[in-house]
This record gives structure tokens, C-alpha cells and sequence, in this order.
């Protein structure tokens, strides 16, 4: 497996506090990599650095073989960036602010078929403050997708979405994994990270406590003699609630 | 670069608020100083110094309601303002040679485009003479014989003068409003942050909301010039010359206003913090930089302060250019105070200035 990113001893102090205290891991080519951890945990900081947004204490960080001190702007050039909130003129159409997109990253893009690859094909010509919450995510999903870009980093993208919505992003999201696209995510939802992350790394006060995939993860604390306190169920209510409600996208 | 400045635009132009700035305030000013044109019984009149004062004639003059007289020293000053309709008439007030059968002559200059006021002045001293010798017990010999002398002049109506005040003002508004609103809540949307994940250099994003400003904000000013020409008589003396030299002009006083609404932005630390620093900037110069009069109706003490306020230069130098087709020799002093605000806005908006 060959890493795309590499993270070597990376900390971010703001003053006297350390946010980021000195983590290191890699990702690898075409893998989901999910970055987990309470809020605070230094998740969207340390997602911030890698994307260029914000600059490092210490330590070194290489995006697809570019050093990110000395080569911001190629790294620019192959990333896609989600933020956590908006970060789009909220009366500008879908079509409209894809466009904008595409003149940032100098090229030509059929809006009509990046909207159809993420489901939106029919509010190309709605505003984007008028979309609901999974709507916009997966916009936001699509403009990271503009200009091809070899890696792409979500940050929360599932926080405040309801169950569907949460199951077509999954969906959405492994569509562009297995297109070819490293997808690197960060979530405090546990089940989330076990359902679509190849690996994950969990994160806890700005160190990196554990990395592995979600079932080496598991089988190890298993193996410690771990036993869940509660029979498991065959179901749970969010099974319930999925089947009642159908598994369709819902156009809220 | 340009991709930021079309969405930019659309965005504005989907916002209200800009669009009602820019155009229906001025316009609406525009439309009711246009309509009222003057009006009212108060006629401004020039008291030649070398009159006569010493007799009852000028008694009478001066204490009639409805006449105020203006004593001015500089005789070419005097004609300039009744040119320009800043006065309604000229009267010098001498006493005759010992030929004429009146003790006094009146001699009355007016101005052709000088309209009802310079009629309603003729009939209001031709009546007052007449009282006067009334009064003197002796109305078969008249006080004073009256000669008009009508000289050649441009009419400078009252839109001559508010138009370029209010484009003036539109363009400070949009300016420091627009461009402060705009770039506190593309940092507060994250839209800012999204761009630098993008190859995009800083200074275009900047450059590229600055163009979309420029490009919303002078339409504007063609449509409200226009307006003014087409439906009020708006003087452009050169015509279309006039017209690009108002929208160069404009363009310069757009950008210096543009650092101020950066400079706002960058102070704001929240969006509620925003209308009463732009307001800071913006009322002093809306009411003491010549918008609605001229500034030298203020008193003495205010005048230095109106005397150093970018929007009066701006004010100045595109009513000179409209009405009076000044060319760079009389622009030089107003574009030069005006660039030397903009150099230390920047200065100071640069200094202050936050991307986050």
C-alpha cells in the first residue's frame, strides 16, 4: 500500500495550549480513512493543516510526495476541501456556484452531469441556501469533486443529517472511493466509522490513541476479554425506523 | 479572478438591500429636488456695493420680505453667481444725473435663464418705487427710474447640483456599506476559507469582489445619470466626454470609498458592529460634504472639517466636470485629496485587515 499523506510528529499550539500535540500516520491511496474523536479532540485542526487552510507548530506533512511548507499550491491543485459549514454565496444557484468553482481551478465543467453524479440534477437552478441540510452536503461533496482531485477531506459532512440522509451520503461517498478517489472524513459517530472507513485513527485531547481498520480494532479489544454489558439485539430502532420510513432519498 | 467577480455580482444583484442603496436613494432624492426646482417667494439678491444706501428707497428695499439682499465687494463674482441661478438678480441703487426727472436710478441685471424669479423681481421693485413715492407724498414724480440689463447665461438648475452630490453619496454608501457587509459575511459563511482550499491567490479574491463592485456600482451611475440627463435636464456639457469623465471620476472615488467599507470589515467584530462604524464614515460626509447644498452654507468653524472630507473634493470635481467641462488643469487638487484618502485608507484597511 502506498501512503498519499504522511504526518510526521505534526503539533499546533495556539498560545499555551496545545491542540495538536505531535501525531503521526499515514493514508493510503484510494482507502476512507476516517479521523474519530470527541469534539475538541483536534480532528478538524489537524484536517485544516493537511488541506493548507492553517499553518503548522510543528512537525512535517506531505500531500502526495509535496512538502506542505514549500509546495502549498500543488497540493491545492490535487485536493478537494469540504468544510464543516457552508463556505458558498448562499443566493447563487447550484449551476452558478459550480461555474464559479470551475473558473477557480481554471477549467470547464458539465455542471448538469456533476450535479446528476451526486443527486441533484433536478435543483441545478435552486439556490444553495434553499437546499436541505443532505442536499447541501452532498453539493458540497460535489464542488470538492470539480476539478478531479486525487484526494478529498470531509469534515463531518453526516452531523446533523437524518438516517437516510446519512446512508446516501455513505453511499456517495464510496461511489467516489471506488472511483479512485482517498477520502479522508472526520466523524464522532462511531457506528458511521465502522460502516465506511477502510481505517481509521482515533483521536483523543490532540494524540492519536489507536489506528487500524474498524474490524482489527474491534477483534483486538475482543481479544482483551471485552464483553458488551448488554445482549445484543437483532435489531436496533434505528433498523426499525429505516425500514418503516424506507431507505429512498428523501426530498425534504 | 473574473469567476469571483461574476458570482460576486449576481449575489449582489439578488440582494436588495444593495440595489435600494444604490439606486432608489439617490433616485428618490434626485426625483424630489428635481420637482421642487427652487420654488417659494424667497428671492436672493445681489447688493451692488457701489450703491446708494444712504436714502429711503433703500430703506424700503431692504426691509421688503421676500427680498434678501446679498452684498458682495468682487463685481464678477457677483455676475458668476447670477449666472449659475445662485442669485436671482443684480440691483446697484445710484443717484441720478441732474437731467432725469427721478432722484434716483435703479439699475437691475438679471439673467436670461433667470425664469419667473427675474420677473417676479421687476414687478416686485416697479411696485416698491411706486410705494415709495407714494409714502413720499409725491406720486406724480417717481422716486427712481428702473433699467434691466438681462445678461447671456447657461441654466445651472437645482439638479446641476444635487445629481453629482447624490452620485457622490451612492457611491460612498455602496462603497463602504456594500463592500463591508459583503466581506464580513464571506468570512463569516466560511465562503473565504473555501477559496483558499482552492489554487486561487488571495489578492484575486479581493481583486475580484472589488470588480464586481466597481462594474455593479458604476451602472448605477450611467442609470442614474442618465436619468438625470433624459428626464431632468442634468447638464453634460461635452455630452458623452462629460459622461466618461463622471464615470472615471467616479470609478477613483468608488475605489478610495471601497477601502473604507474594507476598513470597516476588518475593525467589525461583529455583523451588528458594522451600521454604526460605516455610519461613522458615511453621515458626516453625506451631510457636510456639499450632498444637498454647498458647503458654504455651513458656519465658519465646520468649514475646515467639510474642507478635508473626500466625498466634498469628489462632489466638487464632478460638478466642475459636468457644468463647467473642467478639464485636467482645474481636476489635479480635488483627484489628488482624493487619491491621498485612498492611500492611507489602504494603509490603514491593509493594517486591520482579516481573512478569518
Amino acid at each position: 500500500m502506498e501512503p498519499v499523506i504522511r504526518v510526521n510528529g505534526l503539533v499546533k499550539r495556539y498560545g499555551s495550549f496545545e491542540a495538536v500535540k505531535g501525531i503521526s500516520f499515514e493514508v493510503y491511496k484510494q482507502e476512507i480513512f476516517g479521523l474519530l474523536g470527541p469534539n475538541g479532540a483536534g480532528k478538524t485542526t489537524t484536517l485544516e493543516i493537511i488541506e493548507t487552510l492553517r499553518e503548522k507548530s510543528a512537525g512535517s506533512v506531505h500531500v502526495a510526495g509535496h512538502d506542505i511548507d514549500r509546495d502549498a499550491d500543488s497540493i491545492k491543485r490535487i485536493i478537494g476541501v469540504q468544510l464543516q459549514a457552508a463556505g458558498y454565496y448562499p443566493s447563487l444557484t447550484l449551476t452558478e456556484l459550480i461555474g464559479l468553482f470551475a473558473g477557480l481551478y481554471n477549467m470547464q465543467v458539465d455542471a448538469e452531469a456533476l450535479l446528476k453524479s451526486v443527486g441533484l440534477e433536478e435543483k441545478r437552478k435552486s439556490r444553495f441556501k434553499e437546499l436541505s441540510g443532505g442536499q447541501k452536503q452532498r453539493f458540497s461533496i460535489a464542488t470538492t469533486l470539480i476539478h478531479k482531485p486525487s484526494i478529498i477531506f470531509l469534515d463531518e459532512p453526516t452531523t446533523g443529517l437524518d438516517p437516510q440522509a446519512r446512508r446516501n451520503l455513505w453511499d456517495l461517498i464510496r461511489k467516489v472511493r471506488d472511483e479512485g478517489t482517498t477520502v479522508v472524513i472526520t466523524t464522532h459517530y462511531m457506528d458511521e466509522a465502522e460502516q465506511l472507513c477502510d481505517r481509521v485513527a482515533i483521536m483523543d485531547s490532540g494524540k492519536i490513541i489507536s489506528i487500524d481498520s474498524p474490524e482489527k480494532l474491534i477483534d483486538k479489544l475482543v481479544a482483551s476479554g471485552f464483553e458488551r454489558p448488554r445482549e445484543v439485539r437483532k435489531a436496533s430502532l434505528e433498523d426499525v425506523f429505516l425500514n418503516l420510513t424506507g431507505h429512498a432519498w428523501t426530498e425534504e | 479572478m473574473l469567476a469571483i467577480s461574476k458570482a460576486s455580482l449576481r449575489s449582489m444583484l439578488r440582494s436588495p438591500s444593495a440595489v435600494i442603496f444604490t439606486l432608489l436613494f439617490p433616485l428618490i432624492f434626485i426625483l424630489v429636488f428635481g420637482f421642487i426646482r427652487g420654488g417659494g417667494v424667497q428671492l436672493d439678491v445681489g447688493l451692488d456695493l457701489r450703491s446708494d444706501t444712504q436714502n429711503r428707497l433703500f430703506d424700503v428695499l431692504s426691509a421688503q420680505p421676500g427680498i434678501n439682499l446679498i452684498p458682495e465687494s468682487d463685481a464678477e463674482v457677483q455676475l458668476e453667481q447670477l449666472r449659475k441661478g445662485n442669485i436671482d438678480g443684480i440691483v446697484r441703487l445710484i443717484k441720478s444725473d441732474s437731467g432725469d426727472s427721478s432722484a434716483y436710478r435703479l439699475e437691475l441685471t438679471t439673467a436670461v435663464t433667470g425664469g419667473e424669479g427675474a420677473v417676479i423681481l421687476r414687478s416686485m421693485l416697479e411696485h416698491l418705487v411706486d410705494k415709495a413715492s407714494l409714502d413720499a407724498m409725491q406720486p406724480q414724480q417717481r422716486l427712481a427710474s428702473i433699467s434691466q440689463k438681462v445678461i447671456q447665461s447657461r441654466e445651472y438648475r437645482t439638479i446641476d447640483f444635487i445629481l453629482p452630490g447624490q452620485l457622490g453619496f451612492s457611491l460612498l454608501s455602496s462603497g463602504v456599506f456594500g463592500t463591508a457587509f459583503v466581506f464580513f459575511n464571506l468570512r463569516q459563511t466560511l465562503v473565504v476559507k473555501r477559496f483558499f482550499a482552492t489554487p486561487i491567490r488571495r489578492p484575486y479574491i479581493v481583486m475580484g469582489e472589488a470588480l464586481s463592485r466597481l462594474v455593479f456600482s458604476l451602472s448605477g451611475a450611467c442609470f442614474l445619470i442618465a436619468v438625470g440627463h433624459f428626464a431632468f435636464g442634468f447638464t453634460l456639457v461635452n455630452g458623452l466626454s462629460t459622461f466618461l469623465a463622471m464615470l472615471g471620476l467616479s470609478a477613483l472615488g468608488l475605489i478610495v470609498f471601497m477601502g473604507f467599507g474594507f476598513l470597516v470589515s476588518g475593525l467589525a467584530k461583529s455583523e451588528s458592529t458594522i451600521p454604526p462604524l460605516a455610519n461613522l464614515i458615511t453621515l458626516p460626509q453625506f451631510l457636510l460634504s456639499g450632498t444637498f447644498f454647498g458647503i458654504e452654507n455651513f458656519p465658519e468653524w465646520l468649514q475646515p472639517i467639510c474642507k478635508i472630507l473626500p466625498l466634498t473634493y469628489l462632489n466638487n470635481a464632478l460638478r466642475l466636470v459636468a457644468y463647467d467641462g473642467a478639464g485636467p488643469d482645474q481636476l489635479w487638487l480635488p483627484v489628488l485629496i482624493v487619491a491621498a484618502w485612498g492611500l492611507l485608507v489602504y494603509a490603514l484597511a491593509v493594517r486591520f485587515f482579516r481573512w478569518e
